[in-house]
């Protein structure tokens, strides 16, 4: 079976067990070994493309992108010697020598790889000087607001959209230095071509595509994480709500979360105005005489449906009654609820809106 | 004037015909006349429709219209010599007579005086320089293509055609791979793998179904070899898929074209009608019971789409764009399955090394570079256009004997350029070097895809490099940044260089960047782009700091660094200089000799071009 077989595999001077199927990057993180990457996202497949994770591979005169080069037995590794710290810089340096380099008001400020990797790296925008893209910033999208300035073609949206997705609303157009992600004919991205699930924001390392939502709502350490499941389908996706002075601002993908590895559709992701409307309901209601609403415990309530159930059934018989479930129940209300119609109505009349 | 010419044979002829009819009644004689008529696409541009359109008039008027059709004005493709298109042959009683220049207007004088009166026009005839053009040569590609008409399949089949395939599909799978990979073929689309290798490796990969895709997407500018090949000899392709695809197990066969070569396409698609009315492609070919299909794939034209994965991409009707290797296409090719990707070129040496067998393949050519190569000579030479050479041949015998040596007398073999935008230069100095695979990649070129282009004294070395890095930073498909940003930094500062405000520092960081660029990139394209600016630092890097340090372009290409000065001695003091200067630079009084004020020339060489004395300079 493949994908069993052991590979040794010596990273650092660090002896791994690697699968055959696995590459180096994969082995490495396993071990622990941090290999600089801006195209690559565990939820994609292996891009090759910022070519920052090169390593030096023994026996193999060139370097080598640890992203997409599967490990072979006795294969070993040195994730980091003067001339690939050299081509980092370089490569970091080309980035920024086409980058606004405007950190200080850039929404993603402290949650940015290339911010993070320049720091790293300790390199600026000076060394290459020369043309820069001066791009307008595009807010044709509802939801997802694109400044292409800040864009490094890491492709990762294109590919969110088109292999997790796809949608396929989105590819690189152009060539050469005018290459970026764009729609077709570079229309805009609307009702006709985008799903509006924030998958692409979710991926991008830089402040190119962010929420609109959360714009200039507060920087990133300044929120509370709150890990929570998704409320509108059963399915139970995770993600994070952000929290800042006790109000949801915007939701980021968890990345770790066993069901949805950090995927999202347009409700999870966008759909949480709700929280704080002025009209959300808050306690059951109870609808009086004169057809009016009124607040209500949940005892005061579940007691009204008692008995209206009880009285129904004794009137009409115990058919004439059913239960009628929603799909942002989870499978475990799902089971619950058609249990209490066969247990308590005692007939198999349940039915659920997702069903179709 | 055409008119004019057009009545007088008319004339001639009728007494000719009627007071002589001895030795030159073999003129109407059909048997004994064949016109060739180059109908590739240089002779197409050149106007050979014309020319063959002119040949059928005048041979009606000469009564000859029933004897003469289009058995006789045959249509063959380029052999190579296109600076002088449109040529025709006019072969008569077996000898053959060449002409070179051909128009239309003067078809009616060949006519009348060579093929009526049997003495051929020796002013229009190709010179001397036309057979030092073909002697050092050995055509084994481009002689077919010279020589049969490519659109008709039995015109190839004449020449033993479809013989190599019908050998090979005798023969076991395997052996068909030994033979190939005893001839020693290596790959022509530029890394020069072994193709024999290539096919081992593929038949070795059990999934199926596999493909065996033919790459004419030629996107070097200034290559036109494969085009060539095709629009000559589209055949000798189509025989070569079909030996390969039999060898690795494939039963369908692509060849990605680019659209821009509409007339090879064309030919294509009547060629493969024609094998498969012939039963070459189709069911049970040769009743051997392997089945083989082809279809054509047009691209878009992007050079990217030449490179192996960038093309499977675009076949499989994604974005041209390379991926890493491994896997490779021979494991995890074309929709994922086991794919041979081999350029036209390599394939349509497969029929001869079929019939004529590995050893006599393996007997031309160098050490471990076997057969011949096409290059598309051009530059500063004298005879420019498609050539056949055996591999190790030198340099020099390229340059000065198939190339007739410099354009110019006045100038000098200053570098060769190889390989394309891929390749390095070759200084004049290294010019006994052998042309094959390992003698090119270690002086810092490569073959590429055969581009070799001659440059004299007066090419600038700093603005020929920055012309291959536009191209390929043009070309890049934006996958990886070392390639998307790194040729455009680079070709910025080649363009500061040539500009007149280069750093001191400028060359050291182009081969910084250079060397990271080539050793990052993902695929050739980048690995390659910065060869050209190496190469030229290496050798000429004088060259650069002059640009530089001097602000002088030693050879006066780079405009802005021009300085133009009045030669006081040659000067006649006729003031026209003066008066088409745009911004007042020249002093001058009537009787006064002319002087420039640097600090006012805006470098636009008005005065150079008004100057009647060439006092300027
Ligand atoms: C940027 C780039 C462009 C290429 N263009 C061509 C091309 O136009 N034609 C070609 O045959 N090979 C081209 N190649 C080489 C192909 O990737 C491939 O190696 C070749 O077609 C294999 O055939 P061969 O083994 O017969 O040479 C190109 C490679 C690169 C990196
Ligand atoms: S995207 Fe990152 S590096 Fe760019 S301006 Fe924003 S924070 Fe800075
Ligand atoms: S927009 Fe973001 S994710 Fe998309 S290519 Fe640019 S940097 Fe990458
Ligand atoms: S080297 Fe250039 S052409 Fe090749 S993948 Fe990278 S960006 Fe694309």
């Amino acid at each position: 079976m493949p994908g069993k077989k052991i590979k040794k595999v010596k990273i650092d001077g660090r002896r791994i067990a690697c699968e055959k199927e696995e590459t180096i990057l994969q082995a490495a993180k396993k071990a622990g070994i941090e290999i600089p990457t801006l195209c690559h996202d565990d939820r994609l497949e292996p891009y090759g493309g910022c070519r920052l994770c090169i390593v030096e591979v023994k026996g193999v005169g060139r370097p080598l992108p640890a992203c997409t080069t599967p490990v072979t037995n006795n294969m070993e590794v040195r994730t980091e010697n003067d001339t690939i710290k050299r081509i980092r810089k370089n490569i970091i340096s080309l980035l920024l020598s086409n980058h606004p380099n405007d950190c200080m008001r850039c929404e993603k400020t402290g949650d940015c790889a290339l911010q993070d990797l320049a720091y790293r790296y300790d390199v600026d925008g000076s060394r290459f000087e020369g043309e820069k893209w001066d791009l307008p910033v595009r807010e044709d999208n509802p939801f997802i607001t694109y400044e292409p300035d800040k864009c490094i073609l890491c492709g990762r949206c294109v590919r969110i959209c088109n292999e997790v997705v796809m949608a396929g609303t989105i590819d690189l157009v152009g060539r050469g230095f005018n290459s970026m992600p764009d729609t077709a004919f570079r229309k805009p991205r609307s009702l006709d071509n985008c799903e509006f699930c924030g998958q692409c924001v979710s991926t991008c390392p830089t402040g190119a595509l962010t929420d609109k939502k959360g714009r200039g709502k507060g920087r990133t350490y300044e929120m509370k994480k709150v890990r929570t499941t998704c409320s509108y389908c059963g399915t139970g996706c995770n993600f994070d709500l952000n929290v800042k002075n006790g109000k949801v601002v915007k939701v980021t993908s968890a990345y770790d979360a066993p069901v949805n590895y950090g995927n999202l559709c347009i409700k999870g992701r966008y759909g949480y105005d709700f929280i704080h409307n002025a009209d959300r309901i808050k306690t059951p209601l109870i609808r009086k005489g004169d057809d009016s609403f009124h607040e209500a415990t949940w005892d005061e309530a579940l007691e009204l449906i008692a008995d209206k159930f009880s009285g129904l059934m004794k009137k009409y018989g115990n058919k004439t009654v059913g239960a009628f479930s929603s799909s942002r129940c989870t499978n475990e209300e799902n089971f619950l609820i058609s249990k209490f119609a066969r247990t308590v109505f005692r007939n198999n009349n349940v039915d659920n809106c997702a069903r179709v | 004037m055409a008119e004019k010419k057009k009545a007088k044979p008319k004339t001639k002829t009728t007494t000719r015909s009627k007071t002589k009819p001895g030795p030159k009644a073999k003129g109407p004689d059909v048997e004994g006349l064949t016109i060739r008529v180059c109908v590739g696409t240089g002779g197409l541009a050149a106007g050979s429709q014309e020319v063959i359109d002119s040949f059928h008039t005048e041979l009606k008027a000469h009564g000859l219209e029933a004897a003469v059709e289009k058995k006789c004005v045959n249509k063959t493709g380029c052999r190579g010599f296109c600076a002088k298109d449109v040529l025709v042959d006019v072969i008569l009683d077996g000898s053959t007579s060449t002409y070179q220049r051909v128009r239309p207007e003067k078809i009616s004088r060949i006519v009348e005086e060579h093929i009526i009166n049997g003495r051929p026009v020796e002013e229009w005839l190709v010179g001397p320089d036309y057979h030092t053009f073909h002697d050092k040569q050995t055509k084994i590609l481009l002689k077919q293509c010279g020589q049969i008409d490519p659109e008709d399949i039995n015109a190839y089949i004449g020449i033993g055609g479809y013989e190599g395939a019908k050998k090979a599909l005798s023969l076991t799978e395997f052996e068909v791979i030994e033979e190939v990979k005893k001839s020693g073929l290596r790959g022509r689309g530029g890394a020069g793998f072994l193709t024999g290798l290539k096919w081992e490796f593929c038949s070795m990969s059990r999934a199926t179904p596999k493909y065996i895709i033919c790459n004419a997407d030629e996107g070097d500018p200034g290559a036109f070899m494969d085009r060539s090949i095709i629009e000559g000899n589209p055949h000798s392709v189509i025989e070569g898929m079909i030996i390969g695809g039999y060898a690795i197990g494939a039963n369908t066969g692509y060849i990605y074209i680019r659209a821009e070569y509409p007339l090879a396409i064309e030919r294509l698609k009547i060629a493969i009608d024609e094998a498969t009315k012939k039963g070459f492609i189709g069911k049970d070919i040769f009743e051997s019971g392997f089945d083989f299909e082809i279809r054509i794939k047009e691209g878009a034209g992007a050079f990217i789409c030449g490179e192996e994965t960038a093309l499977i991409a675009s076949i499989e009707g994604k974005r041209g764009m390379p991926r890493s290797k491994p896997p490779f296409p021979v494991n995890k090719g074309l929709r994922g399955k086991p794919t041979v990707i081999n350029n036209v070129e390599t394939l349509s040496n497969l029929p001869s090394i079929m019939t004529k067998g590995a050893s006599w393949f393996s007997s031309i050519g160098s050490e471990q570079s076997k057969g011949t190569k096409v290059f598309a000579l051009t530059g500063r030479i004298k005879n420019t256009g498609l050539i056949e050479v055996p591999m190790g041949i030198s340099l020099k015998e390229i340059i000065y004997d198939i190339g007739g040596g410099m354009e110019k007398k006045n100038r000098k073999l200053k570098a060769v350029q190889t390989g394309g935008p891929s390749g390095g230069c070759i200084p004049a100095s290294h010019i006994n070097m052998p042309v094959d695979y390992e003698s090119l990649m270690r002086i810092g070129s490569m073959m590429g895809s055969g581009g070799m282009v001659v440059m004299d004294d007066a090419t600038c070395m700093v603005d020929m490099s920055k012309f291959f890095i536009s191209f390929t930073q043009s070309e890049s498909c934006g996958k990886c940044v070392p390639c998307r940003i790194g040729t455009k930094r680079m070709l910025e500062i080649l363009t500061r260089i040539t500009g007149g405000s280069g750093k001191e520092s400028d060359i050291d960081l182009l081969i910084e960047i250079g060397t990271d660029i080539k050793l990052s990139s993902l695929c050739g394209l980048g690995q390659s782009a910065p060869n050209p600016v190496l190469s030229t630092i290496n050798f000429f890097r004088k060259e650069y700091e002059s640009h530089i340090k001097k602000g002088i372009c030693p050879a006066g290409v780079c405009k802005a660094l021009r300085q133009y000065v009045i030669n006081a001695e040659a000067c006649k003091m006729c003031g026209k200089c003066a008066r088409v200067c745009p911004s007042s630079a020249v002093i001058w009084q009537p009787k006064q000799k002319a002087v420039i004020n640097k600090s006012k020339c805006v470098k636009c060489g008005a005065c150079f071009d008004a100057c009647p004395f060439n006092s300027i300079m």
